[in-house]
Formats: structure tokens, sequence, C-alpha cells
């Protein structure tokens, strides 16, 4: 139905509108689109979100203005940017007239192959935007200009040794008042539209929650997508193709955020970085998780509603919200129901969740207990994937152990709840003889294996560990 | 012949060589302006998308193989198989890697290409071809190949001296083995290649290689037709590494094969997953080993057995060999010494060059035998090594001279004073004393590695300078650009040798129908050979430009000096400027162009009895590294590395610290994190690779960068008989990354008791250092080391016997 596409639909890029055009539908990802447009600053280096070399940056609503957000082209559907604004490597400067990064990153070695570049700049770029960014004390991570080196976690650079991408984002000044981009900010991000493009595989973004529900309802094998994280790297890698996707990342119904004396309640379509500037810092343990999870790319398009709707036995939210003792509401178009995360899920990547149902918000029941901790062991620092996870909250009173809950991924096939170490904890004294004898016990929690990431049995010693670990953090006088 | 030298090395007093200056694509890597061989493919109209047809089987014999419903498959517009092939089925130059294979080889072998209107088209025809296969027994790993006697290539040995009666009478005996994981290059370009066919037949080829002249052949011989029939062309790769040398050949053929027969430009990009399970790696070694010390911790006599994994071909296993062979000595006098090499062939992707090209794993075998031995010598590691440097007079295990060995004990001080090794030394002790859970390690390591192909006629290299009648000027040389910033030495070796500013110089695109019968932009050597041709043809030149200026300078031309864009009397008497005398050279029809020529002198090479004097040079570097080591889960964090490295006087130094930089980080990746996990079970996935993806196969971030990161260059470090004085830089750092291991097994053995020597394997992951510390903290002291019982899953089985007598 020729009538029902909207006309217009088209995708604002570099400040020039390109029609999304013909032969596009909803298995086209951005990144191809931008490259069939001719514009090849951003290239493919994985296809699955990893590398960052497809790095471009969108106007997302910020507030009542706008934030320039870098986000993983190949992964997100180029229908999913109707209406949106784009700027790519192409967009903030051209070779005769450099932008601030762009000039930083030439002049000082930033780039030997070239081929990661554009994406670091888009990443360098939205950093460099970031309202926030103020000139402070240098950290390892952070540089005298406030740049954060994790806005660049989600680029892999196989040349430089990164170095010099270090000190071309240190060296980044404050933003000019008149800077284009910058200017750009202070008005709000262009509105979501209702965009229905038809075909083989179809995509729509509905206004509200009742009709994408519907939509779902309606279509055999539709799938919900957010920030496409997961379903993009099923679509570029699996080569999985949805007779039609519903876009929910912009329903407002899935988007609030609300905080009682009772408890926090997060939308789940709201990006982790959305979360992380919303909670700032008040649930210190989802603070651990999220610099963690993933990179800044990710966790820009990421959502919690993804993150616990594809069922993953590794996400790293799952183990923080059992430990946190959180709940879900599921809605569907029979109404909503609440459900206790503990209860979620069922088997390798199978939950409670209905195939017609959305996760419309996560519930975190307060006062949260006093302390917590987030061991993720994974081979890489930044950017990579938990081989173990384990969240920990706890409350141990004078030295006993009043309360405790510990989350676990990694482990078995779902993400879990530790019951026998949590039971052989609670009540005790919080002293080494009880905390070493329940390590013994969480290490024989769950049934861990061998793979790529790690064998069974260092998943096994990493979970003794995350106890030994937190318990040496609780002592912190006298260790470190 | 040593006023010809000097005129390659000595620098003129104006020059552009030795000036910091960006990469010369820089502004257009930054904006996104910069092209790579998949981005012209919105350039080519009616582009046909090629996908591969590949089995899931380790070994299997392919009965047939039926196209027929791929041929349905909506755009689908050819399946190429082997009968389509006019000329020779191979990819190779060994004729053992056939293009179309007969038999499948190893999982995700390609065995034909489906050609379509969208790659979409191509791949649902691939996924509908359907192939008929008998399983074969596959050997996957190292020590089934050599239970199963599966060689290929030739062993090879370098011996010297009497390693029996060294060993014997050593003071110090040690015994181990160990075992050496590949690498993938993961360049972030994927393999690439764009063909088409012009109206004459005239195939033209754009390839993301490091070899374009080996491409052609191969392109041409798969099509059956003569060099001059193919031209080659790379723009530009999105890295190289190595991995571009060998491995962009056949996928060029099948471009160009899908160009002749359809008539339309072919383009042929890998996916990541694609590229990592077809295309060879960093070859995996084991090696045993027996070595003897004698009381001052002195090495007596090594003798070690090195296995390479060269997978189902021969491709480059047999001079990545000789190169592990010429480098297990590394930076040490062994007086005596035998070594003996040998290549198993398995079913896995053909193993291939890397940066180092089996260097870094000949290394690894002495390195991992110092750090691990150290304690039982009651020497501290840094100690050891420093005392088994090569001296003055002292040669190589293969008969070369050593020259410059005091560059190496220079470099050393120098790293140990810039680092305050001493000082941070007893910082890391005092660290550890208060730190029950975290513990510090700092080492230091040295590099020699030698400069030139081992197989010396490759050391030669070809160029075509251009000078237009207004003066600016075009050069063209053998090399290609992967980041390495060899276009931007060469600009500068032209400017500097013409006596112009860099600004009139400009490099075009490598092409074979430039500058023929090149040889791989490899073994570290594109700058030394290049800029040595680009320097002769511009000589050439600049002889003729002095013959047209003398008489107008009142000078003979010996007396015309050429610099800064002026043509001047040495006496200062008169002058012109370049574009003077340049459209005056033109009107007395004296020739404005040159093809320059170079090779590198004074190599010889026995490859048989494998001694001589295969590489023109040493470069030499040391590296000082701290790290900090979680005692609950072996994760650790560079904190800081100083590097002093020798690049002979730099011709570009913003350029070749980027090599430096980025070679370390790339070899502590493949020496602490990057690992290769193949199947080996029986099971179905039997040889497969299960780290194919960005998302299992983890290379350096961020995060692994040493937060405090200082690199130096030896000064006064000029290197006569090598273009302007300098040196090759962009292999050797990769193996100042041993400091980085080290540092974590010094870090580790902090964790137990002094004295106990600390098996790591490779890489030493988290894990694998978490089972090495928790080793250390349950040892007892004095611990006389025991054999591998760590529980770590590859590497190192060190297996040191205390002294005899």
């Amino acid at each position: 139905m020729g009538a029902q596409i909207e006309m217009g639909t088209a995708i604002t890029v570099n400040g020039r509108a390109r029609p999304l055009g013909a032969g596009v539908d909803g298995s086209t990802n951005a990144l191809d689109w931008l490259r069939n447009q001719g514009l090849t600053g951003a290239k493919e280096g994985c296809a699955e979100g990893e590398c960052g070399a497809c790095s471009v940056l969108v106007a997302r609503p910020d507030g009542e203005g706008t934030r320039w957000t870098a986000v993983n082209s190949c992964l997100i559907p180029a229908a999913a940017l109707d209406g949106v604004e784009v700027i790519t490597a192409e967009g903030l400067g051209t070779p005769e007239d450099l932008h601030p990064v762009q000039r930083e990153m030439a002049f000082r070695g930033g780039s030997q192959c070239g081929y990661c570049t554009p994406g670091f700049v888009c990443s360098m770029a939205a950093e460099y935007y970031r309202p926030e960014r103020r000139a402070c004390d240098p950290g390892p991570e952070r540089g005298p200009n406030g740049f954060d080196v994790h806005a660049m976690a989600g680029n892999l650079c196989r040349c430089t040794g990164y170095r010099p991408i270090q000190d071309a984002a240190f060296a980044l000044g404050d933003v000019p008042d008149d800077d284009p981009l910058a200017v750009r900010l202070s008005r709000p991000a262009p509105a979501p539209r209702a965009t229905v493009l038809d075909g083989e595989a179809a995509f729509v973004r509905p206004a509200h929650l009742s009709e994408a529900l519907a939509a779902l309802a309606g279509t055999e094998g539709a799938v919900a997508v957010a920030g496409s994280t997961d379903w993009g790297v099923q679509a570029n890698l699996g080569h999985r193709r949805a007779p039609l996707l519903v876009a929910i990342d912009q329903l407002p119904e899935l988007r609030g955020f609300e905080a009682t004396p009772e408890r926090v309640e997060i939308g789940a379509a709201l990006t982790l970085s959305e979360i992380e500037r919303t909670l700032a810092g008040s649930v210190p343990l989802l603070e651990e998780v999220f610099v963690q999870f993933a990179s800044r790319l990710i966790r820009n398009s990421a959502t919690l509603g993804g993150n616990l709707g594809t069922g993953s036995p590794i996400g790293d939210a799952a183990p923080a919200l059992l430990a946190l003792n959180a709940s879900l509401v599921l809605s569907s178009v029979r109404g909503d129901r609440e459900v206790p995360m503990a209860d979620y899920f069922t088997g390798y990547r199978q939950s409670v969740r209905e195939p017609d149902e959305l996760i419309r918000s996560v519930r975190i029941p307060l006062p949260l207990l006093p302390r917590s901790s987030f061991v993720k062991v994974a081979k890489r620092r930044f950017d990579d994937i938990s081989s173990v996870a384990v969240a920990i909250a706890a409350d141990l009173g004078e030295g006993v152990v009043r309360e405790i809950r510990i989350g676990l991924g990694g482990v078995a096939a779902t993400p879990l709840r530790a019951v026998a170490t949590e039971h052989a904890l609670r009540g005790k004294p919080w002293e080494v003889g009880t905390v070493g004898a329940a390590a013994s016990v969480l290490a024989g929690e769950g049934t861990p294996m061998d793979d790529h990431r790690a064998s069974a049995r260092y998943r096994a010693a990493m979970l003794e560990q995350s106890l030994l670990r937190f318990y040496a953090t609780t002592n912190e006088a006298v260790s470190s | 012949m040593s006023s010809e030298s000097n005129a390659l090395a000595d620098r003129p007093r104006s020059s552009v060589v030795g000036i910091e200056v960006p990469h010369e694509s820089a502004a257009l890597h930054v904006t996104g302006a910069a092209l790579y061989t998949d981005d012209l493919v919105g350039r080519a109209p009616g582009v046909l998308h090629a996908w591969p047809v590949q089995v899931d089987h380790a070994h299997a014999r392919i009965t047939s193989i039926s196209v027929d419903a791929a041929l349905t498959v909506p755009g689908v517009v050819r399946v190429l198989t082997q009968a389509d092939v006019p000329g020779i089925n191979d990819a190779g130059v060994k004729e053992d890697e056939p293009l179309f294979p007969g038999e499948v080889c190893y999982v995700g072998h390609a065995v034909a290409w489906v050609l379509g209107e969208s790659l979409e088209a191509a791949r649902l025809g691939a996924a509908a071809v359907e192939v008929a296969v008998g399983p074969l027994p596959a050997i996957v790993t190292i020590e089934e190949a050599v239970a199963a006697a599966s060689f290929q290539g030739t062993p090879r040995t370098i011996s010297r001296g009497d390693v029996e009666t060294g060993l014997a009478t050593a003071r110090h005996r040690f015994s181990g083995e160990i075992r050496i994981g590949g690498q993938e290059h993961f360049y972030l370009e994927t393999q690439a290649a764009l063909a088409e066919v012009d109206e004459a037949g005239q195939v033209f080829v754009q390839s993301s290689t490091q070899h374009p002249s080996e491409t052609q052949e191969i392109v041409a011989h798969v099509l059956g037709v003569r060099s001059h029939d193919v031209t080659v062309q790379c723009l530009r790769m999105g890295g190289g590494f190595g991995g571009k040398e060998a491995q962009p050949h056949g996928l060029a053929a099948v471009a160009a094969l899908g160009a002749v027969l359809t008539g339309r430009p072919v383009r042929l990009r890998l996916t990541r997953s694609q590229d990592m399970t077809m295309t060879g790696k960093r070859h995996p070694f084991h090696a045993t080993w027996e070595v003897g010390f004698d009381d001052d911790a002195r090495i007596v006599a090594l003798r070690a057995t090195l296995t390479a994994d060269g997978g189902w071909s021969l491709d480059l296993s047999e001079p990545v060999l000789a190169r592990a062979l010429c480098h297990v000595d590394n930076a040490y006098w062994i007086p005596n010494i035998e070594l003996h090499g040998r290549i198993v062939k398995t079913n896995k992707t053909s193993q291939t060059a890397f940066r180092g090209f089996g260097g870094p794993q000949g290394m690894a075998v002495l390195e991992d035998i110092l750090g691990r031995v150290a304690p039982a010598l009651g020497v501290p590691a840094d100690e050891l090594r420093r005392r088994n440097l090569y001296g003055d007079g002292q040669s190589t295990p293969y008969g070369q001279p050593v020259r410059h060995a005091e560059r190496l004990t220079q470099i050393w001080d120098r790293a140990l004073q810039t680092s305050t090794f001493e000082q941070r030394s007893a910082e890391v002790e005092a660290f550890n004393s208060a730190h029950p859970h975290r513990k510090r390690g700092i080492a230091i390591t040295p590099v020699k590695f030698g400069i030139s192909f081992n197989l010396t006629a490759f050391n030669q290299a070809g160029a075509l300078v251009l000078v237009y009648k207004d003066g600016s000027v075009l050069i063209n040389h053998g090399g290609t650009e992967m980041g390495q910033g060899l276009h931007t030495k060469m600009l500068q070796v032209a400017a500097t040798a013409l006596g112009l500013p860099l600004g009139l110089v400009r490099l075009a695109p490598t092409r074979t129908d430039k500058v023929p019968n090149t040889s791989a932009t490899a073994a570290s050597s594109g700058t030394d050979l290049n800029g040595g041709a680009v320097q002769d043809a511009c000589r050439q030149i600049v002889d003729r430009l002095r013959e047209v200026a003398a008489p107008l300078l009142g000078v003979a031309p010996p007396e015309v000096v050429l610099a800064d864009g002026r043509v001047r009397a040495a006496d200062g008497s008169a002058e012109l400027s370049w574009y003077e005398v340049v459209a005056e050279a033109y009107m007395e029809r004296v020739s404005l162009s040159a093809a320059g020529y170079y090779r590198t002198e004074g190599l010889h090479w026995d490859a048989v009895r494998m001694q001589g004097s295969p590489f023109k040079y040493f470069a030499y570097g040391a590296a000082v590294t701290e790290v900090e080591v979680d005692g609950f889960t072996g994760a650790y964090r560079t904190l800081r590395t100083d590097i002093v490295h020798d690049v002979g006087d730099s011709l570009s130094p913003l350029i070749d610290r980027g090599q430096v930089e980025g070679g370390f980080v790339q070899g502590a990746g493949w020496l602490t994190l990057e690992e290769l996990r193949w199947d080996t079970s029986d099971g179905p996935a039997r040889g497969r690779l299960a780290t194919q993806a960005a998302s299992t196969y983890k290379l350096p971030s961020f995060g692994e960068m040493p937060e405090t990161f200082r690199v130096e260059f030896l000064e006064r470090a000029h290197e006569s008989g090598v273009i302007y004085g300098s040196k090759a830089v962009g292999e050797p750092p990769l193996m100042l990354a041993f400091s980085v291991r080290e540092a974590i097994r010094q870090a580790c053995a902090a964790f137990g008791p002094a004295g106990h020597c600390v098996d790591l394997s490779l890489p030493s992951t988290p894990e694998a250092t978490f089972w090495a510390l928790s080793e250390a903290r349950t040892a007892r002291a004095p611990d006389p080391p025991t054999s591998g019982s760590s529980g770590a899953l590859d590497g190192i089985r060190a297996t040191p016997v205390p002294a005899e007598r």
C-alpha cells in the first residue's frame, strides 16, 4: 500500500535530506544505506558493534534540547533513522577545512591505515560536544579537558596502539559558541516519525504502546527492536530476517522514569546511557555495571528491555537486577503484569515473556541494601563479554549478614540467584571463616561450561574469588 | 662502493627527511575521504557481488557440487567452479593451494563462488549450492600432526659448536616445552578485490594487497594469460600486518575470473567471519628445549626443536620457519646451539606472514626460558638477560657478525635509566609487601631483529619519478601503503633527493603497470628498498639537471646544488629557480623522468645449510614494562612502558613512533590477550575456529594501552648503507612486548615465595595469569620447580631439572 508510506521518508545526513529510497526495507542497515549513498567514510569492520568503524553521530533528545550521540550504524535499521539527523565523518569537516577533532587526530598521528579513523572521529566528536565535559584534574581515563576515554572504548584500532588517539582527545579545547553542531544542541531533536515501510521485510514505528502491541500480535514472526544492538548482530552475522520490525525505542510508555521512596522504575526503552545520566550514581551497583557494559557506542543504543528481552545468560544487567531484587512489568494487549526477576528466566534465551509481550519497565525496590559489588571477569577490561559476572548486594549490619543477594551470569543457561550461597551467609557473622566456607559453596553454584572465553574450572574459581574479593573490599583498610 | 653507499645514507644539509610530518593521507583519513578498495563499488556500474560456498568439514573429499538450485535464486548470475578456470587452478606460487579445491582441507574452505546482482542474492545463492562430501580423518593440533607424521616443506637445522658437550658440562641444566599461540591479523579492512575488464580484454584488479606483483602473477596464471594482460592497483590498505602478503591473490583471481566470464565488474569483499575462517594467521608453534648455564648464569648451550603449524598448505611457512630459527637467539650470545625446525600440515587455515614473520615465535622460546629459570639460577631476570647480551665480535648461530652489538648494551642501560628501573623495582617490592591481593611486576626485555628478506633475491625494488614541465613531481614506487607511513617517507625521500619542498611532490597509487616485478611490502623492508629506488631515480634526474644548470650558473656540474627548490652554484655566486631549470631542461630535450632501481648489497644466504649473512643490519630495542595483577581474577593492567628503540636516523619521527607504539601493543595482544581456539573435540565441529568474530576474538582496546607510554629513539644511530641513515621499523617493536608478559610473570611470582619459578601459559590471559599466580600462592619455599601441573590450558610445560652435579 504505497499510500501508507509517508511521503518524504528521509534521513537528514550532514544537513541534507536524503530519501530512504527504493529497495530499502527493514533488513537494510544504516551503514549499508549510507555507503550506498556514496558516503563511504563509515566502514564495516565487524558488523556486530564491536569495532566502531561504522560509528556516526545522531541527534538524540536530551531534555528540551539535543545531544550528539555516537552509535554503531551497522546495527541500526536504516528505517529507524527516518526523520533523524545524522552526521558522518564527511559532515564534520573536509580535508581543506578540518573539524577540531579531525585536526587533532590528523596532526598527532592518530591515523595510520585510516580505516577505523572516521569511526573514532565520530565517537570523539560526541564526547567533544558532551555538555557535561569540563576541564578537570586528569586521571588515567580522563583528560585535563574532561574527555572521558570510555567514549572510545567501542572503537578498535589495530595500528596505533591508541596513545596518539588519546593525546588527540585530551588536546581538544572547549567548543566555540558559534560551532554549528554546538548551536544545534539547544534546539529539540527531531520528533519520532510514524514510519511505515511495506514489503517482505516490513518496518513500522508505532506512535503508542497499544499500536506496537497490536502490530506484534498481528504478524507472526514480528520482532520488536529498540536499540537493535542484538537484532542487528543476528541480522548481520546470522542473516536472520523478520517479516516485520516494530520499532519501540521511542514509545513514550516505555521511556518513563520514576523515583519514589518505595522504588525506582526505569522505562525499558531508555538507553543505558540515558539511565546512567538519570540515575547519576543513585544505584551504585548499576553504576558499576554500566561502565563495564559493552561500550559507550552500544550503551547509547542498548536498553534494559532489550538486554532482558533477549534472555542472554551472560547479559551484565541481569545479575545486577537479580541482586537488586528487581521486577519487570510486562505489557500485552491483555494488560500489564509484574514478574520478579528471579522468576523471569526459564531456559537458554527463554523467559516467561510471551511473544506478544513487551517489557515495559524495570522496578527496583528501595531502600537498596547498603553494600554492593559487581565483578565482571573478561579478557579485556572494556568492551568485552563476561565469562562470569557476579553482582552482590548486602546488608552486613554490625558484622552479621542481615541480608545478601547474589546474582550470577555466565555460569548456567540463565542468569540466576546464588541461593545456596545466600543461605550459607544469611544471619552468619561476616568474617573470614564463614565467607571462605560460603565462597566454596558459591564455587559450586550453576553449571559453568568450557568455551572460547574461559574454562569451566576458571569460571567456578571466579565465583569463589568474587565473594572473597567482596569480603576484602568490606575490609578496605587492611587490604586492596 | 663506499661512496655509493654514502650517497645513499648521507643527508644533505637541507633535507625533508627527519622532519615530523603527519601521514600523507591523514586529512583524508579523518574526513572519511580516503578510499579503500571496497569504497569503489559505488563507482562501478553493473557490479556483481561474490559470495563463497564454504564447507563445514575439516577434511573431506568433494564428490559433487550441484549449482542448479543456486541458479534459480533471483539475482544469481553465475556460479564459479573449478570447471571455469582457463589457466592454472591455484591461488599460490607452490601449486599446493587449489583455488577451487577437489578436497575440503579445513572448516570454511571455499569450494565455489556465487556472483549475484546484490550481496544478498549471492549469499542466498551460495546457501543453495549443494556440495556432497565424503568425510576424511582430520588433523587439528600440532601434536596430532607429529604423531601422524603429517609434515610439509623441508625441515631445517641451524647449528654451531658442540651442544652435546655444552649441555653435559653445564653447571645448571633445564628442559621443557612451550606452546606459542597464533594470531589473527584483524586488519580493520577485510580482504577485498574489485575486478573489471576493459574494451581490449585487459584485466584491471583493484586489490587490498601488500604484494601487487604476485597478485598480478596469480590472476594471470588463473586466467591463463600473461602478466601484461593484468594490471593490479592498490590504493591503500586498511591494515595488512602480513595478512595481505599472500592471502589476497586467490580472492583477486576469483573476482577477475568472474569479470572475464560475465563481462561485468566483480566485487569480492570478505565478511569478518569469512576472513577469519578462510585466511591464514600467525603460525602457532610448539617447541621443546634443553638449555645449560655456567656458574655465572651465562648460556653455555641450547638445543631446541621448533614445530610450526603451517595449516593446510605451505604458503609462506618455510620462510617463516627460517626466520623463527634465525631469531631464537634474540639478543643473546649462545656459543653452542642446535636448532631444528619443521612444519606440520594440519586441517586449518594456511598460516602465513604476520609482523615479525616467525621471529617473534623464535624469540618467545628463549625469552620464556630466561624468565622461567631465572629464580632457579638465583639471578634476577633482568640481570640474567643483561649478562647474556651479545658483545663485540660475536656472531649469530647462522654465522652473521652482530654489527653494532654495543648498541644493545647502550639501549639496555638507557632503558634502565629512563625508566628508573632500580628505584621502581624497589617501589614494586614495597607495594607488593603492602598489598596481599594485588601485585606488581616490572621487567625489561631486548630485541634484535634482522632486516632484509631472508631470500636474497627479494631484496630489490623499482621506482618511477616524473617531473612535469611546470616543475611538479609525481612519484611511483613498488611499495604499498597499509598505514605504516611508507608513502609519507617516500615523499620525504623524493623531496630530499630533489632538493624540493614536500608540497611539490605527489605520489600516485601503487600499480603494476608503473613499476613491475616488485617484492612484497614486507619484512620491514619497504622503506629501505623503495627509498633506495626513489632516491636513485631522483639522483638520475638531479644529475641531468646539474648538466643543464651548470653553464647557466657558470660552474661545473658537480658544483651545482639543488636545495629548497633552488638550483645554486655551490659558492653562492649564482642561482636559478627549480622551475627555470626544469623548463630549460625540457627545451634542451633532456629527459625529466627516470626509473630508479635498488638492490641491497652485501647479502648472502645458504638456505640449505642455514648459514650466511642474510640481513643488511639488525634493528635493536629494549622495553621496560610495569604491570599490576589482580589476585582475585588474574586481570592485569599495564601501568607504564618505557621503550628505547633504534630506528637509525629517523626519516619521519611521527611515523616511526607510531610504528613502535602500534607494534608494541599488537605484540602485547598476541602475548597476553588474543587467543585462537579451534575445536579439537571429536564432535561434528572438529576443526572449527571457535573465535571467528570480534565478539569472541579480543584484540587490545583502549584499556590495554600502557597508562604511561614513553618512547625514545636511540641517539646518534646513523646506519650507513641504508636510505638516509635510517633503519627499518615495521616489525621489530612488536617483540618489545615480551616485557609485558615477563612483568606479568614477575607479578605472579610475587604472590608466592622467593625463588618460585613461574610457569605462565601463552597467551597470558587473565585466566592463564590466575592459574600461574594461584600456583605461586600454594608453592612452598624454597621451591624446587616441578613439572607442569599448573592446570593451564595451553602453553608452557617447562620442566626445569636441578643441576646434576
